[in-house]
C-alpha cells in the first residue's frame, strides 16, 4: 500500500461517526449557554444526533456496498453496520434512561452527554476497525470516558472507589494487550488484521508468539468482564450512576465483544486451536462464578453486575469453538455471538431502566426496596419480571432464543468432532438453571411480599417509554426470532486490508 | 541487531511495572508503574519495527507510528487516573489503594 492509497477517505462510510462527533461537540458547547433547569435540554439534542446517525447507518445498509477509508483500516461492511445499528439503538435507550436521572442530579450534564457520546464513537469505530492500531484507539475511546463517567458522582466515596478500581484494572489490561500486540507485531511485521492472519498461517509456533496472542485476548477479557478480570465490574456498577452502569454492562461490553470477534475470528484464527481451549476454560469459569456469586447478592445493582458477568461467560462459548480453516463452523459461532448480544442488550438495559426508576425513590437499591412492587406499580414490576425471565432464558422471550443460538453452536461443534462442544453446551444449560433461581428470587420479592412503602414508582415519560419499549422488544423479538437470526447471518466480516 | 536484547529488556521493564501495580499501596506510585508498562510496550514496538523493516521492508514504519499512538493514549489514561486520585484524596484525605474497600464481593 502506498501513501496516496492510504490517505483516501470515503466520507460516506464515516458519516455516522461524524454525526455523533458533531453532536458530542454541540452538546458540550450548548450546555454552556443554558442555565439551571434548562440544562436538561441537552439530552433531546443528543437524542436527535443519535437518530441522525442511525438514519445514516440505515442509508449505508441500503446502499449495501462495502466501503473503506484510511487505507482499509476502517471498513463499513454488513458486520460493522449491524453492530453500529445495535450501538446506536443502545445509545438511544441509555439517553432516555439518563434524562430524568441527570436532570435531578443537575450536575455535569453537558460533560456527561459529551462523554457518553464520545464513548459511543469509540464503539462505532470498533467493529469497523481492521487494524490493531485502530482497534486499540477505539478500545481506549470507549474505556477512558467510561473511567470518568464511573466517577461522576464525585461526592460519593463509593463512586471514587469504583472509578479507581475500574481505572487500574483497565490500564493494566490495556498495557497487557499492547504488550501482546507488540510481540505479535514482531512475528508478523504488520498490524492489519488480514495481514496478521496471512502471516500467522504458516508461522512456526514459538511459545513467545502464543503468549503474545494470549496477552491480547486477556486485554479484551477485561472489557467484557471475563472471570479473572471481572473484579471491577460489581464495584464500578455499584458506585457509578445507574445509567452509566447500564452503559458499562451493555454497550461497553458489546464493544469489547465486537473487538474480540474481529481479533479471534479474523486475525488469530490460524492459531485458534492453541488459544480456544483457554477461552473455553475462561467461559465456563466466568458463567459459573458469575451465577454462583449472584446468588448471594442483596444489592440489586450488584446482582445485575454478577449476572452480566455470567452472560459474558455464555457469550464467550462460541469463541471457544473457533477452529482454523473451518469457515462454516466459525460463521455459525459468529452469528450466535451476534444474536446473543442483540438479545442481551434489550433485556439488560430494560432491567437497568427499571432499577433507575425505582432508585428515584429508594437510592439504596436494596433488594428489600422491591418488596411488593407488584402492588405499587404493576407496570414496572411486570416489565422487570419480563426482563429477568428473559435473562434467565424463559421461552418465548428473546433471552431463551439467544441461549438456544449459543447452545446450537456448541452442539454443532460437538457433532463436528470437538468433544469440548458438548461439555460447553452442558455448562450453559446447568448455569441457566442456577441463574433462574436468583432471577426468580427478585421476581418473588416483587409479587409475593408485602410492600414496605405504598407509593407507586414514578418513572416519568422518557424512562416509562424506555421501559415499555424494551418490554415490547423483549417479547416481540422473542416471537420474531428469525428476524434477528437473519440480521446476524447477513453480518459477515469483510476482512479488508 | 538481535531481537533478544530489546525483547528481554522490554519484558523486564514490563514485569517491574506489573509488580509495581500489584504491590504498591500509593495510587500515584501505581500510576507510575503503569507508565513503566507502557514504556516497555514502546521499546518493544520501536525495536521490532527496526528488525521488521530490515527483514521484510516496512515503508509505513507501522511500529513507530503505533508507538506514537500508544504514548498519546497512555498519557490521556494517566491524566484521567490522576484526576481520579485527586478525587479520592479530596473525599478521604489519603491516596492509599488498600483502603479503598467499601465494597467487596
Amino acid at each position: 500500500m502506498d501513501a496516496a492509497e492510504a490517505t483516501q477517505i470515503d466520507w460516506f462510510a464515516l458519516a455516522p461517526e461524524l454525526a455523533v462527533l458533531a453532536t458530542a461537540l454541540l452538546v458540550l458547547l450548548v450546555e454552556l449557554f443554558l442555565y439551571g433547569q434548562r440544562k436538561r435540554f441537552v439530552n433531546p439534542l443528543a437524542v436527535v444526533g443519535v437518530l441522525v446517525a442511525l438514519g445514516l447507518v440505515v442509508a449505508l445498509a441500503v446502499d449495501g456496498s462495502d466501503r473503506a477509508a484510511f487505507g482499509e483500516m476502517f471498513v463499513a461492511d454488513s458486520y460493522a453496520l449491524a453492530f453500529k445499528g445495535l450501538f446506536l439503538s443502545v445509545a438511544l435507550f441509555v439517553l432516555l434512561i439518563s434524562y430524568r436521572y441527570f436532570a435531578e442530579i443537575r450536575t455535569f450534564q453537558g460533560e456527561y452527554y459529551f462523554l457518553i457520546l464520545s464513548a459511543f464513537i469509540g464503539m462505532m469505530l470498533m467493529p469497523s476497525a481492521r487494524d490493531f492500531v485502530m482497534l486499540f484507539v477505539a478500545l481506549e475511546l470507549v474505556s477512558i470516558p467510561g473511567f470518568i463517567m464511573a466517577g461522576l458522582r464525585k461526592f460519593d466515596p463509593r463512586s471514587n472507589e469504583g472509578a479507581m478500581k475500574f481505572l487500574i484494572i483497565g490500564i493494566l489490561s490495556a498495557s497487557t494487550l499492547l504488550f501482546g500486540l507488540s510481540i505479535v507485531y514482531a512475528f508478523t511485521g504488520t498490524t492489519s488484521l488480514a495481514g496478521t492472519a496471512a502471516a500467522l498461517t504458516d508461522v512456526t509456533r514459538e511459545p513467545l508468539l502464543l503468549v503474545g496472542t494470549l496477552f491480547v485476548l486477556v486485554g479484551f477479557g477485561f472489557k467484557v468482564s471475563a472471570v479473572p478480570f471481572h473484579f471491577w465490574a460489581p464495584d464500578t456498577y455499584e458506585g457509578a450512576p445507574i445509567p452509566v452502569a447500564a452503559f458499562l454492562s451493555v454497550a461497553s461490553k458489546a464493544a469489547g465483544f465486537a473487538g474480540l470477534l474481529q481479533v479471534s475470528f479474523v486475525a488469530f484464527e490460524p492459531l485458534s486451536d492453541a488459544w480456544a481451549p483457554v477461552v473455553a476454560v475462561i467461559a465456563v469459569l466466568t458463567m459459573t462464578l458469575g451465577n454462583v456469586t449472584a446468588l448471594a447478592q442483596r444489592n440489586v445493582v450488584r446482582l445485575l453486575a454478577y449476572s452480566s458477568v455470567a452472560h459474558a461467560g455464555y457469550m464467550l462459548v462460541p469463541f471457544a469453538l473457533v477452529r482454523p480453516g473451518e469457515a462454516a463452523l466459525n460463521s455459525s459461532a459468529l452469528s450466535a455471538v451476534l444474536v446473543y448480544l442483540f438479545a442481551y442488550a434489550v433485556m439488560n438495559i430494560g432491567a437497568f431502566a427499571v432499577v433507575t426508576a425505582v432508585a428515584r425513590r429508594h437510592p439504596g437499591r436494596h433488594l428489600d426496596d422491591y418488596a411488593g412492587l407488584g402492588q405499587r406499580s404493576p407496570g414496572m414490576a411486570g416489565s422487570l419480571t419480563l426482563f429477568l425471565l428473559s435473562l434467565g432464558g424463559t421461552p418465548p422471550l428473546v433471552g431463551f432464543f439467544a441461549k438456544v443460538a449459543i447452545f446450537a453452536a456448541a452442539v454443532e461443534a460437538g457433532q463436528a468432532d470437538q468433544a469440548g462442544g458438548y461439555v460447553l453446551a452442558v455448562a450453559v444449560v446447568v448455569n441457566t438453571v442456577i441463574s433462574v433461581s436468583y432471577y426468580l428470587r427478585v421476581a418473588g420479592r416483587m409479587w409475593m411480599s408485602e410492600p414496605t412503602d405504598t407509593a407507586p414508582v414514578q418513572p416519568g415519560y422518557a424512562l416509562g417509554f424506555a421501559v415499555g419499549g424494551l418490554a415490547v422488544l423483549t417479547v416481540g423479538l422473542g416471537v420474531l426470532a428469525p428476524l434477528v437470526t437473519h440480521v446476524a447471518d447477513q453480518a459477515v466480516i469483510a476482512a479488508g486490508g | 541487531m538481535a531481537a533478544i536484547y530489546p525483547l528481554t529488556f522490554a519484558a523486564l521493564l514490563f514485569s517491574v511495572g506489573v509488580y509495581g501495580v500489584l504491590s504498591r499501596r500509593n495510587a500515584v506510585l501505581v500510576l507510575m508503574s503503569v507508565e513503566l508498562m507502557i514504556a516497555a510496550v514502546v521499546v518493544n514496538l520501536v525495536a521490532m519495527n527496526e528488525i521488521v523493516a530490515t527483514q521484510m521492508g516496512d515503508p509505513l514504519l507501522t511500529g513507530q507510528a503505533f508507538a506514537l499512538f500508544v504514548l498519546g493514549i497512555g498519557a490521556a489514561e494517566v491524566g484521567v487516573g490522576l484526576a481520579i486520585v485527586l478525587l479520592l484524596y479530596r473525599n478521604r484525605a489519603n491516596v492509599n489503594v488498600d483502603d479503598a474497600e467499601l465494597m467487596k464481593y
